[in-house]
């Protein structure tokens, strides 16, 4: 079985996924390697990251210097192809004109979606991560612990490889023993930070991030996630061995055609296509769900794009996966008889209770870094350390003004020039001046790589005002009507990104920057509008009651039980991590639980 | 389906966004600065380079869309380019190394954002032309380096230019950021700032001793 053309389409599958992502990619691994015969639907085309994409291709070696442009929304050289805020035909709407109340929406149309370009941070949820009610009273508990989710953790690690450290951090948990490749050496800045950061009670530690330090351990690795499973094992361990590790050159951001990062068909397609039990149909762009008499799901409607023929692959389980906001339009335009509202929306909480990370940033020149010797900083293509969240005796005296709390990520270090690299030289070198000449040769060597700055990841609870729903006229070039989006940030956002800019200021001040004074306007200039993240999450939440959630625990609908969401939909809010692995290891919790249905005939 | 009343949103915000360039440049054309434009607007007009161009192509400036500077101003940017950026024994000049064709293909671009550089570079270069002219009655190409100082050192200072220097002050900013930009971005720019990564290692050993004394950590 491979990938496919619609008129190759088998007549029923096991299990139809929507959507070729993380969680997609992760729950086609887990079911086709126990011998579930399986169908991905993606909307985007092929891609191949071996020959596709650009590593070591410099701006001058692309149009406009590899800059942003309609086209090509995070530049040139991003691994990211038909994909952007806005696409051509596939619109969406905001409810209100206010700039403050804006929804920005990346949708990534390519096979593997989003996990081609992101920034591979692996960050844990903690235990707090899934209990806001109980621990702030606002938000919702999800209806797992974090002991729930933990051995999925291990094994999502293990399987993609994740370097980090374990530093024993409340709310920050640690890998088991063997799971973290090693972590690589710090880079200056980095390194300049955590000894100045200590004066303002910044912890600067190793982040976690999905590439290979080192080759993986294809010898035991493969046991530990299939100890009953030969064949399972020898697959895998077959593709451990074709990914090299990381040779320290080259932005993630750009693809890995070496296979040291993660992506999802790398690391994931890859070996489930081996399996023989995979079928990817390509350029096909799901319209529904549809369901039979008895109110079970059947499968999916699709617009084939090649030919703009509407297709139907059936399937015995319905899983989405199509980032969650795609999920949960799915979910309200499948509409019918038995399901006027949309399907699994007897709760009416499709759509309700979107969230993204909390952000905002700062930066600062250092001036010891003027004149630094030369040297290679490029390491593992990003960031290697990162500032976590450890406030929480001010949480509990209830001291912040807001739940939860944020991370901090650098940017740091002797970067490929860019056209931005000597941004603000002016200012530093010619007290105003433009300078040009000789001194500019000799100012940009000794400033080129003086910039520190950080961007903060924070918690959001859900609240009554942010959600979407259908746009009631406006449909997209496939006749699929859109969402409209409501934006609202509360109080609890505000005050978190007063408290960023205070404490990136402190931070910068400490290694020596100088932060000129920012009015509060100016402070929240610098919040990213919702949706920029690209962490949103949330819109079919999982809860232990079907009159307030959308799913239960294992991301199940309640109300058409073979239908399960593998993407952020289910997430009851963001934490002040980063989502993508918690997609992961929640999508393999998912698979195993819809395999036992299967197997006990309930679905 | 979509009818005209009910474009995308997006669609729509993007045309409007195309339509408000074309018109301003249309209404503000000089026809003689801007006569590479009006050749091109004969002919089809220049696209993008779309939502799936190879990304793995080597490109060069003209390859996608045409470049449409006239010889004359192609002239006058490269002797401004070479002002800001001039060869040293450590480094070429922007010359050398193809900022002009750079800064060429970013004024012919078909992207809104590059469209008001576009007005400024030609409206500048022009400027700088008819300055050198006034000044010495030469082209600006043809100046001395004192003299290309000369009438750059009365433009490189936004905030202090004289009230009738300040939109060539501005032009000098922009035409010196691009410049900058396109020559930092080039192999022979990226050795001449010191960036020496984009290359293969087995190993990443972290700074170096030199590195760390430099800031206090070794």
């Amino acid at each position: 079985m491979p990938v496919i053309t619609a008129d190759q389409l088998q007549d029923s599958y096991d299990v139809v996924i929507v959507g070729s992502g993380a969680g997609g990619g992760q729950t086609a691994y887990a079911l086709t390697m126990e011998g579930v015969k399986v169908l991905v639907l993606e909307a985007g085309r092929s891609f191949d990251p071996a020959t596709e994409v650009a590593m070591f291709q410099l701006p001058s070696q692309a149009p406009l210097r590899g800059v942003s442009t309609p086209d090509k929304q995070y530049g040139f050289h991003d691994c990211s192809i038909q994909s952007g805020w806005e696409i051509p035909g596939e619109p969406y709407t905001n409810a209100s004109p206010e700039p403050q109340d804006q929804f920005r929406w990346w949708r990534q149309r390519m096979m593997g979606g989003r996990t081609n370009h992101w920034g591979r941070i692996t960050l844990r949820n903690g235990p707090y991560d899934f209990k806001p009610r109980t621990r702030f009273g606002a938000g919702f508990d999800w209806p797992i612990g974090y002991e729930d989710i933990a051995p999925y953790y291990d094994k999502v690690e293990m399987l993609i490889g994740v370097f980090g450290t374990n530093e024993g951090l409340e709310n920050s948990p640690d890998s088991s023993p063997g799971v973290l490749l090693p972590a690589p050496k710090l880079r200056v800045g980095e390194l300049y930070a955590q000894k100045h950061g200590k004066k303002v009670g910044a912890h600067v530690a190793s982040i976690h991030r999905a590439v290979l330090t080192q080759a993986q351990d294809a010898e035991t690795v493969p046991a530990r996630l299939h100890p009953k499973n030969a064949k399972a094992r020898g697959i895998l361990a077959e593709h451990m061995r074709s990914r090299a590790p990381c040779f320290w050159a080259t932005d993630c951001h750009r693809g890995c055609a070496i296979r040291a990062n993660y992506d999802s068909q790398t690391v994931h397609l890859r070996p489930a296509l081996a399996t023989g039990n995979l079928d990817i149909l390509p350029n096909a762009m799901a319209r529904e769900v549809t369901i039979d008499r008895q109110g079970k799901a059947t499968g999916i409607t699709f617009i084939d794009k090649t030919s703009g023929r509407e297709g139907h692959a059936a399937g015995r389980v319905v899983v989405l996966a199509a980032s969650s906001q795609e999920s949960v339009r799915l979910l309200l335009n499948s509409k019918s008889n038995l399901f006027p509202d949309g399907l699994a929306n007897s709760s009416g909480k499709v759509g309700k209770y979107i969230t993204d990370s909390v952000s905002s940033s700062l930066g600062a020149h250092i001036p010891a870094f003027e004149g630094m010797p030369i040297h290679n900083e490029d390491g593992a293509g990003g960031p290697h350390a990162y500032v976590p969240w450890t406030l929480h005796d001010q949480n509990r005296r209830g001291e912040l003004g807001f739940p939860g709390g944020y991370h901090l990520e650098f940017t740091t270090g002797r970067q490929m020039p860019s056209m931005t690299t000597l941004n603000g030289i002016d200012g530093l070198a010619g007290g105003g001046a433009t300078v040009y000449g000789r001194q500019l040769k000799e100012d940009a060597r000794r400033y080129y790589g003086c910039n520190l700055g950080f961007g903060g990841q924070g918690t959001m609870l859900p609240n009554e005002g942010t959600f979407c729903e259908l746009d009631p006229e406006l449909k997209d070039q496939w006749g699929i009507p859109v969402l409209r989006f409501h934006w609202k940030w509360t109080d609890f956002e505000f005050n978190q990104v007063r408290h960023q800019q205070k404490r990136i200021r402190e931070l910068l001040e400490a290694a020596g920057g100088k932060v000129a004074p920012k009015s509060e306007a100016e402070m929240f200039k610098t919040m990213k509008p919702g949706g920029s993240v690209i962490h949103e999450v949330g819109g079919a939440i999982m809860g232990a009651d079907r009159a307030t959630s959308v799913t239960n625990q294992w991301s199940q609908t309640w109300d058409v039980k073979n239908v399960f969401l593998a993407d952020g939909a289910p997430f009851a809010c963001t934490a002040d991590k980063n989502p993508t692995l918690t997609i992961m290891a929640l999508a393999w919790r998912m698979a195993d639980h819809l395999m036992d249905e299967l197997k006990r005939g309930n679905l | 389906m979509n009818t005209p009343g009910n474009l995308p949103r997006m669609d729509r915000r993007l045309a409007i966004q195309w339509m408000f360039t074309a018109a301003a440049s249309v209404a503000l054309r000089d026809s003689a600065l801007f006569a590479a434009e009006n050749a091109v607007a004969a002919s089809a007009k220049p696209k993008g380079y779309g939502r799936d161009p190879s990304m793995v192509k080597l490109y060069q400036p003209g390859d996608v869309w045409p470049l449409t500077l006239t010889e004359p101003q192609r002239h006058t940017a490269r002797a401004l380019c070479d002002v800001i950026i001039p060869a040293d024994d450590a480094s070429p000049s922007a010359s050398a190394v193809g900022v002009p064709d750079f800064i060429d293909e970013w004024i012919s671009s078909p992207y809104p954002a590059q469209a008001g550089d576009r007005r400024i570079v030609l409206e500048g270069l022009k400027w700088v032309d008819d300055e050198a002219h006034h000044r010495f009655d030469k082209t600006f190409a043809e100046l001395t380096s004192e003299q290309q100082s000369a009438i750059c050192d009365d433009i490189c200072h936004p905030a202090k230019a004289r009230p009738e220097h300040k939109p060539a002050a501005a032009f000098f900013k922009r035409y010196r950021d691009l410049t900058a930009g396109g020559y930092y971005t080039t192999p022979e720019g990226m050795k001449a700032i010191g960036y020496v990564g984009n290359t293969p290692l087995a190993t990443f050993d972290g700074p170096p001793v030199e590195a760390l004394k430099h800031v206090g950590l070794a």
